[in-house]
């Protein structure tokens, strides 16, 4: 069992969950964070004061998947977030040492699914 | 003669109805996604600033000057000749500056209704040139031929007491067309956009609510009896509609919502606005009721079917509420509310309802076509719409540089 943390850009959120759910990967947890890579970001100005490059808004994706699913889903989020252009993100992949579901109590791959 | 008690609340009046647009601005704002919240905002209050300038160097004159014609021609360029004594053609009791600042604030919010039509992707710059376009070469004419001197469905009878055809009509149809040509957002289909903030939605209604006792009961032009007939089945039709809305969702939908609710009261609004001075409680009351059924197949019904994106149903509120509005002002319509009025189907003048259907008909057709002649030249001159990556990233970051939230400080 695999734990794959992907880092996107919030506009590609779309693209990146319809390639997810082609490949069959509907489990995943989705949340808004602030990071610093090596982009600049959006100008953004407040009467008059400009402000760059900072903490950057990005998606945080979260997915747990058994071993035979983790390069399609390394696929799928590529596929669905790559511009080729700096700031596209990051793909951590961990392992995982155990998986509950908390409704049947049942442990481990059974569990992801 | 000028009354200081016509002139205070022509004043108040059209102050009241100033504050309509901000207010349509948070009622709008509310409703469409995070990125986009200062893009409705700023599109909002730009127009307050560029047509509150364009009105008194021209769009006043173009509307209102005594020219019989297309418009009103420009011989009141400047407000040149319109001073502080009453131009008794208009209102014979308050000063002309008055009739003009009151009527200012119509010129203003009317085409910021049309934005939630193209909400989230029209290019700033681009919406700039099509509004002042369309307020010189649309609304100015239209409010010609109905209201000013010599314009020509003023001289057939037509009744609109406070702008149902030349307001609601109009920047409803030009809504339809534009929402038509622009195209629908991307990702509609996989991921329908909540509202972002409905306490927003929320607020704009009720400043809408308080800010059209103005809009109708000052359109009496005067602190009479009239005004007061105005001011009670405003805000009796737009509780009607209110609760006409949510009775409807909760046999339709299982629960009645706040913002069904609240787009309701201001279909009411719409729909009462061209019979306010007409029509007295009790058909206020049945517009009230009726308009919200009309609306709700409007934008629940007939939109998914034709697949339009009218993004925050300007069309299906504003213009389905106020063609309603305007027909029913020639069913309902009655001397007995207002002598300077007409009768209408139900008092014993079918002719009436013929005339309103035919204003109805003729601002449908002339708005849009104008309008879709007015957005293909805008569209070939500088690109319309946003690219792909602004319009998925929004419009706050992309045209305006700035966003509405923070995540952490």
């Amino acid at each position: 069992m695999k734990l794959v943390i992907a880092i996107i850009q919030p506009y590609k959120l779309e693209e990146v969950k319809e390639e997810l759910y082609r490949a069959e990967i509907n489990l995943i947890t989705v949340s808004e964070v602030l990071g610093h890579g090596r982009q600049k970001g959006v100008t953004e100005v407040y009467r008059g004061a400009k402000e760059t490059g900072n903490l950057l808004r990005k998606i945080r994706l979260e997915i747990a998947v058994n071993d035979d699913f983790l390069e399609p889903t390394i696929k799928a989020i590529v596929k669905g977030a790559k511009t080729g252009e700096t700031g596209d993100g990051k793909i951590f992949v961990l392992d995982l040492k155990e998986c509950v579901r908390i409704r049947t109590e049942e442990r481990g791959g059974i569990a992801i699914g | 003669m000028i009354n200081s008690g016509d002139t205070a609340w022509v004043l108040v009046s059209s102050a009241l109805v100033l504050l309509m647009t901000p207010g349509l601005a948070f009622f709008y704002g509310g409703m469409v996604r995070r990125k986009n919240a200062l893009s409705v905002l700023m599109q909002c209050f730009i127009i307050m600033c560029v047509l509150s300038i364009h009105w008194v160097l021209f769009g006043y004159s173009l509307s209102f000057a005594p020219e019989r014609g297309f418009w009103g021609g420009f011989s009141w360029f400047g407000l040149n000749g319109v001073g502080l004594e009453p131009y008794a053609d208009y209102a014979a009791t308050i000063p002309h500056q008055a009739f003009m600042i009151f009527q200012a604030m119509f010129a203003i919010i009317t085409p910021a209704l049309i934005i939630g039509a193209f909400a989230e992707r029209m290019k700033f710059s681009a919406f700039l040139i099509f509004t002042v376009l369309w307020a010189t070469f649309v609304y100015d004419p239209l409010c010609h031929w109905v209201w000013g001197i010599g314009g020509f469905l003023r001289n057939i009878g037509a009744l609109d007491f406070a702008g149902g055809t030349v307001v609601h009509i109009n920047a409803g149809i030009a809504a339809l067309v534009t929402a038509l040509v622009i195209g629908r957002r991307k990702n509609l289909d996989s991921n329908i956009p909540a509202p972002h903030n409905l306490p927003f939605v929320v607020l704009g209604a009720a400043l809408l609510w308080f800010g059209w006792f103005g809009f109708n009961a000052g359109s009496a032009l005067g602190a009479n009896g009239l005004a007061v007939n105005a001011f009670v089945v405003t805000n009796a039709a737009a509780a009607a509609a209110g609760l006409s809305w949510a009775l409807l969702e909760w046999l339709c939908n299982g629960k009645p919502t706040i913002f069904g609710t609240a787009s309701g009261a201001v279909a009411g609004l719409v729909a009462i606005t061209p019979a306010a001075g007409f029509v007295s409680v009790i058909p206020a009351i049945i517009i009230g009721l009726l308009v919200s059924i009309f609306c709700f197949i409007a934008v629940a019904v007939i939109k998914p079917r034709l697949g339009y994106d009218d993004s925050l149903d300007a069309f299906g509120v504003h213009c389905v509420g106020g063609i309603w509005g305007a027909l029913a002002t020639g069913l309902f319509a009655s001397k007995a509310v207002n002598p300077a009025g007409a009768d209408g189907l139900f008092f014993g003048n079918p002719k009436q309802f013929l005339i309103q259907l035919a204003a109805v008909a003729i601002t449908i057709a002339y708005t849009s076509l104008a309008t879709l002649a007015i957005y293909k030249l805008v569209d070939l001159l500088f690109g319309i719409r946003v690219s792909e990556k602004e319009e998925l990233i929004g419009l706050d970051l992309t045209q305006h540089h700035e966003r509405a939230y923070t995540v952490l400080e």
